[in-house]
């Protein structure tokens, strides 16, 4: 299918984020359709998360507008964002240490289903929720460990458990933030693998710095530089631009290498 | 096995607390009654601090405003069936905590404490600067409540044993109702707040929706034990909503363990008789009661509900090393 045929899940239309004096967005300009994987690459600092917590709605633009499936949810809090199928991971692992893996996971899915009948309940009473989070155990290959702790795991496996929960809450859209960092080859490549599979029913926004990952599942990458969009296009367009270079130096190898 | 060595002490401690009434005098019934209103707040309190990880300053004012509620409810001739003066004192206090809730709930941290103890402050001044309940003195209960089933008074609360006995019924099923609630998915999202907000709120749950529920039943649940203390002494003052009560029932929650429940009770136990004997001892019981939990707090980390497991360690500690 060409990209003009995929269905428009979200839309960043020029968001701007300013701390203080530091503009760390500048009018970044995103569109994420279902079927994509689309990287955001940039160098420490660039502003990659900062533009991940302003569509999850963690972080209020100072400018700009988000739209999902066409409509403005700018205005909405993290929360709700989360409802409507905005998912994201965090660069730094961000789960209940003190609770099991699958307990996590059962939290996670049972967001999904705060009725009053549903939570004045056992949680592992609900069997959509624990069915759910028997399936995210087992695509993110945690299926063996779902009573430890989660305090207690690799961290790789923390890493695992962070996408899991997030798939745990149904998104359309995953903004995932540095999944693959810490993790070691054979986790690496089996998310790798995962991701490539989510693509089929998800937009998918990757910040990543495992070049050798983003050329693999990319199929349209954004270069930021200092907050700024630098370019955007189709990996071989981006692999071969000169700004780009020159934006990388030092970092040339990692490119050169793929 | 260890399912009993972890029932058998409640079993035995329940019994204990059964017969009670029928070997001591009636200044202990009324001791361990006031003991176990004590444990009722303090699991109340437990709820927000312990387990959502709300640390209220201001818990007093729910205790108070139930227990001003009976009193400015029973008009001199008037004689309340507990049917309904118990609930309405109990919503009262809740209402209040819901009220209160909306404000301070969008505060965190050193914030949430001093703004708790804000509005805790206006209720006692409240009461204690205009005629409303009496001004500093207080006001007696001009009648205790009935309680009839059917025709018949089931309950006299002129006298301290059906009190007492009222008392550890309630405290029994709060203990109870609570030891469910903590199990429902209900009580993992509050203890998911407490552990990470931020990833709650990342996965969808509107946590201000659950603060201020549990807010209102904490503050509903405190009522309850503001109505028994004045169910058991037959009088208010804006003591009851002093700041000096919302230090204390946090101390309590310290001393025994903070997030869990059977912590509450044994602080509340360890508080009273603490508070009974240093009082005979010197002049300054604060004094002591200050050491005292500057020395759980330092060499007891989870306060007296951790001290079974402790124990348990050494002794498999010791085992391996025979
Ligand atoms: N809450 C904040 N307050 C002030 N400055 C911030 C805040 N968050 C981010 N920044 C600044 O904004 C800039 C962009 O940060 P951001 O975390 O978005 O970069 P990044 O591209 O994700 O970097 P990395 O690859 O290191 O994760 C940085 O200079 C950072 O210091
Ligand atoms: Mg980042």
């Amino acid at each position: 299918m060409t990209e003009r045929h995929r269905e428009v899940f979200l839309e960043a239309r020029s968001l701007s984020r300013h701390f203080g004096g530091l503009a760390a967005n500048s009018n970044v300009s995103v569109t994420l359709r279902r079927g994509e994987i689309h990287a955001l690459l940039g160098p420490n600092g660039a502003g990659k998360s900062t533009f991940i917590n302003m569509l999850s709605g963690d972080l209020p633009p100072s400018s700009g507008t988000i739209l999902l499936k066409g409509e403005d949810v700018s205005g909405l809090p993290a929360h709700r964002r989360s409802r409507i199928g905005i998912g994201r991971s965090f660069q730094r692992t961000n789960i209940f240490p003190t609770f099991s893996v699958q307990e996590n996971c059962v939290l996670a899915a049972q967001s999904r289903q705060q009725q009053p009948g549903k939570i004045f309940r056992p949680p592992l009473h609900n069997q959509a929720v624990v069915d759910r989070s028997h399936e995210v155990m087992a695509l993110t290959g945690l299926a063996h460990c779902g009573s430890q702790i989660a305090g207690t795991l690799s961290h790789g496996e923390q890493r695992q458990l962070e996408i899991a929960m997030v798939l745990a809450t149904n998104p359309i859209v995953l903004l995932l933030d540095e999944p693959l960092a810490g993790m070691g080859a054979d986790e690496s490549s089996r998310m790798v693998d995962l991701l490539a599979r989510l693509r089929r029913d998800h937009a998918i926004l990757l910040v990543e710095h495992d070049m050798d990952a983003v050329f693999a599942l990319a199929d349209v990458i954004t270069v930021l530089v200092n907050g700024e969009l630098l370019e955007s296009g189709p990996p071989a367009q981006i692999k071969a631009s000169p700004a780009v270079r020159s934006a990388y130096l030092g970092e040339d190898e990692e490119i050169d290498h793929v | 096995m260890a399912r009993f060595f972890r029932t058998f002490p409640l079993i035995a401690a329940l019994a204990v607390l059964l017969v009670f009434p029928m070997f001591g005098q009636i200044f202990y019934t009324e001791l361990v009654a006031k003991t176990l209103i004590l444990a009722i707040f303090a699991m109340s309190l437990d709820l927000l601090v312990g387990y959502t990880g709300l640390v209220s300053f201001g818990h007093a004012a729910y205790f108070g405003i139930a227990a001003y509620t009976v009193a400015l409810l029973t008009p001199a001739g008037a004689v309340n069936s507990i049917w309904w003066i118990l609930p309405v004192s109990v919503l009262a206090a809740a209402l209040a905590a819901l009220v209160i809730g909306v404000f301070v709930l969008r505060t965190k941290g050193i914030y949430f404490i001093m703004v708790t103890l804000a509005f805790a402050q206006m209720a006692f001044f409240l009461f204690h600067d205009t005629d409303l309940g009496g001004g500093s003195d207080g006001i007696f209960l001009n009648s205790k409540p009935t309680a009839h089933l059917f025709g018949h008074e089931i309950l006299t609360f002129e006298n301290p044993t059906h009190i007492y006995y009222l008392v550890l019924a309630l405290t029994i099923f709060v203990y109870l109702s609570l030891r469910w609630l903590l199990k429902t998915s209900f009580g993992h999202i509050l203890i998911g707040i407490r552990s990470n907000e931020h990833r709650m709120v990342a996965m969808g749950y509107n946590t201000f929706n659950y603060k201020l529920a549990i807010f209102t039943m904490a503050g509903g649940l405190a009522g309850l034990a503001g109505f028994l203390q004045v169910l058991l002494t037959g009088f208010v003052t804006p003591e009851m909503l002093a700041w000096h009560q919302s230090g204390n029932v946090l101390l309590v929650v310290i001393l025994g363990g903070i997030g869990t429940l059977i912590g509450p009770v044994l602080g509340a136990f360890t508080f009273v008789a603490l508070q009974e004997f240093a009082q005979g001892l010197v002049d300054r019981w604060q004094l002591v009661m200050g050491i005292f939990v500057i020395l759980v707090v330092f060499a007891l980390p989870g306060g007296l509900a951790a001290i079974p497991a402790r124990v348990r360690r050494r002794l498999v500690k010791g085992a391996q090393h025979d």
